[in-house]
């Protein structure tokens, strides 16, 4: 900083820390939950220190306790969040890739109009026409399938924004050199734009997985089997019984599971992540 | 923009092009063309027969006085939760931009909300608050303050705007810190050399050279607050007590999927797509503009 006001840099970190303190305590919060048994936290106030369960709880949060409420299987039901979360990743990427390729490298007709096509898509989330996609998936026999869980929501524009916008930057000379060596289109995307891309690629990875993995309104509707679950319906299915009856140790023990990857995800590549958002919004 | 060199093939783009043409045709522009049409249509609660209506549906829910307070709500909830939430990540941003030391952990610290999935971020507020064995309700009704969503309207509200907020102050957070630290250096210290104080440079420098990322944060915040929040009410108040956190797409969800209601469900939609699109409108317009300078 410019100037030296010790004061300042004090209340800064004052500041800091009570921010900190606000947005961690619910987490703080479940974390304790999860290690006290299910009367300890029925007792109002519960208590604000950690207990003696956490391995017990979180045993029967993963294997399934048996307790009324509280037998779905997490560990399968974070396998399906997994398999979402990168179906949803991969393809994502994948087709917006190709399609920012065609959009910036070739002149073609109705060229202008698929760009608008696609540009459409980025602004409607599925929340706004979900009855309509609702049927749509269920008279492509798509219910309680990895296709229906997935598909729809590969179903936008973001990352084909990212990578035109990237693509542009990438000089021409790049696609002369390729020419001259005898490269043809294909060769030059494999060899050269790919391995250019791998940073937005990165950074697109975390913010795409983040997105899968938190997915709540589309699979509540399309899945009704309990073994295509994500662990996140999971969750809001074990406070059915209301909250008398919920054993809220082994609800918060759930819910710390299921945020863990994505929390890792976010903090490991916390770099990649921040040049995202930045770049994909703006 | 465009490239100088291109390759040539009539077929080879539309081979590229055709995964995301046929993704966004199938579960995009066909839903979103029969939502359309719905919209001006009547169904039987069977599905037996559809009656063409025109405006019917939408006369009816500008006549219903439910929708017009769903209405009422999503704009007050909205407006408190990109109003609350880019004030306190402003201030937050503000002071972490001046530390050089542990920056990195507080920054860290204050990211995780982004990863927490909505639905778990509504049941988390829900249990610190819920009248029975919540914490924070308990040491409230120590102070003498009765917390009880389940039976008040406004405390219902309050409960989901604070839910929602915490889960958007990591975003807004990360924006404004990239542009706090985007600006030149040397203004800061010119301003700094004539004299102005810590305070005066953020009035008069910061803020204003901070208002494309606020006008920005606006517009996604408000975007977050109709569309994101569908798990944190969910989880938090069911949209309730009454209709009282019933905002616009959870009154689609329920109209749609609990009362069957298919016509009126469509008509919401598609006022919800013109609100989306109009708002897209005035961030790519003020985007244009801001790629010329």
């Amino acid at each position: 900083m410019v100037d030296r006001r010790p004061w300042l840099t004090v209340l800064s970190h004052l500041v800091m820390i009570v921010g900190v303190m606000i947005v961690a305590f619910p987490l703080y919060l479940a974390f304790v939950a999860s290690t006290h048994t299910a009367d300890a936290i029925v007792q109002s106030p519960m208590p604000l220190l950690p207990g003696a369960h956490l391995w017990e709880n979180y045993q029967a949060a993963l294997f399934g306790s048996g307790k009324l409420g509280s037998n779905t299987n997490v560990v399968h039901m974070m396998w399906v969040s997994f398999v979402t979360a990168i179906v949803i990743t991969v393809g994502k990427i994948a087709i917006s890739l190709l399609s920012a390729f065609a959009i910036v490298y070739f002149r073609f007709p109705f060229k202008m109009l698929c760009f608008w096509a696609i540009f459409l898509t980025l602004m409607l989330p599925v929340e706004v026409r979900i009855l309509p996609t609702y049927k749509v998936v269920a008279e492509l026999g798509m219910l309680n399938s990895y296709a229906g869980l997935t598909l729809p929501l590969i179903a936008s524009a973001t990352a084909t924004f990212l990578f035109r916008q990237f693509f542009l930057t990438v000089p021409d000379e790049l696609v002369e050199a390729a020419r001259i060596d005898g490269a043809g289109p294909m060769r030059f995307f494999k060899d050269v734009l790919v391995p250019l891309s791998k940073t937005s690629v990165a950074a697109l990875f975390v913010i795409q997985f983040i997105y899968g993995w938190n997915q709540y309104l589309w699979p509540l509707l399309m899945t009704t089997s309990e073994d295509m679950y994500p662990v996140v319906i999971g969750i809001k299915r074990m406070l059915a019984g209301g909250e008398a009856a919920v054993d809220w140790n082994i609800v918060m023990a759930t819910a710390i599971i299921a945020m863990l990857p994505p929390a890792a995800v976010v903090m490991l590549m916390q770099k990649w992540f921040v040049k995202g958002l930045v770049d994909t919004e703006k | 923009m465009e490239k100088r060199v291109l390759f040539r093939s009539t077929w080879l783009p539309w081979a590229l092009l055709l995964p995301q043409l046929l993704i966004i045709s199938i579960f995009f522009f066909w839903p979103a063309a029969q939502a359309v049409l719905q919209s001006f249509q009547v169904e039987d609660a069977f599905g037996m027969s559809t009656e063409w209506v025109g405006l019917e549906n939408f006369a009816n829910l500008l006549d219903d006085p439910t929708y017009l307070n769903s209405f009422m709500r999503t704009a007050l909830f909205s407006v408190l939760v990109a109003g609350l939430g880019i004030t306190v990540s402003l201030i937050l941003a503000i002071f972490a931009d001046r530390i050089v030391r542990a920056a990195m952990l507080y920054k860290t610290l204050l990211i995780v909300p982004y990863a927490v999935a909505p639905v778990i971020a509504g049941v988390l507020w829900m249990f610190m608050f819920s009248p029975s064995l919540g914490v924070v309700a308990h040491y409230l009704g120590e102070l003498g303050y009765d917390w009880n969503h389940i039976m008040n309207d406004n405390q219902a509200m309050a409960l989901v705007v604070l839910a929602s907020v915490w889960k958007q102050i990591s975003y807004n957070f990360l924006f404004f810190l990239a542009g706090l630290q985007s600006i030149p250096k040397s203004l800061i210290e010119a301003a700094s050399i004539d004299g102005a104080g810590p305070w005066r440079r953020f009035w008069n420098i910061q803020l204003p050279l901070l208002s494309p990322t606020t006008f920005f944060l606006l517009v996604i915040n408000i975007v977050y607050a109709f569309f994101d929040t569908f798990g944190i009410i969910d989880a938090a108040t069911a949209g309730g007590p009454g209709q009282s956190t019933s905002i616009l797409v959870y009154k689609v969800y329920q109209d749609g999927f609990k009362s069957l209601d298919l016509g009126s469900s469509a008509a919401q939609s598609v006022i919800l797509m013109i609100i989306v699109v109009a708002l897209t409108v005035v961030q790519f317009r003020y985007v244009e503009k801001k790629v010329q300078y």
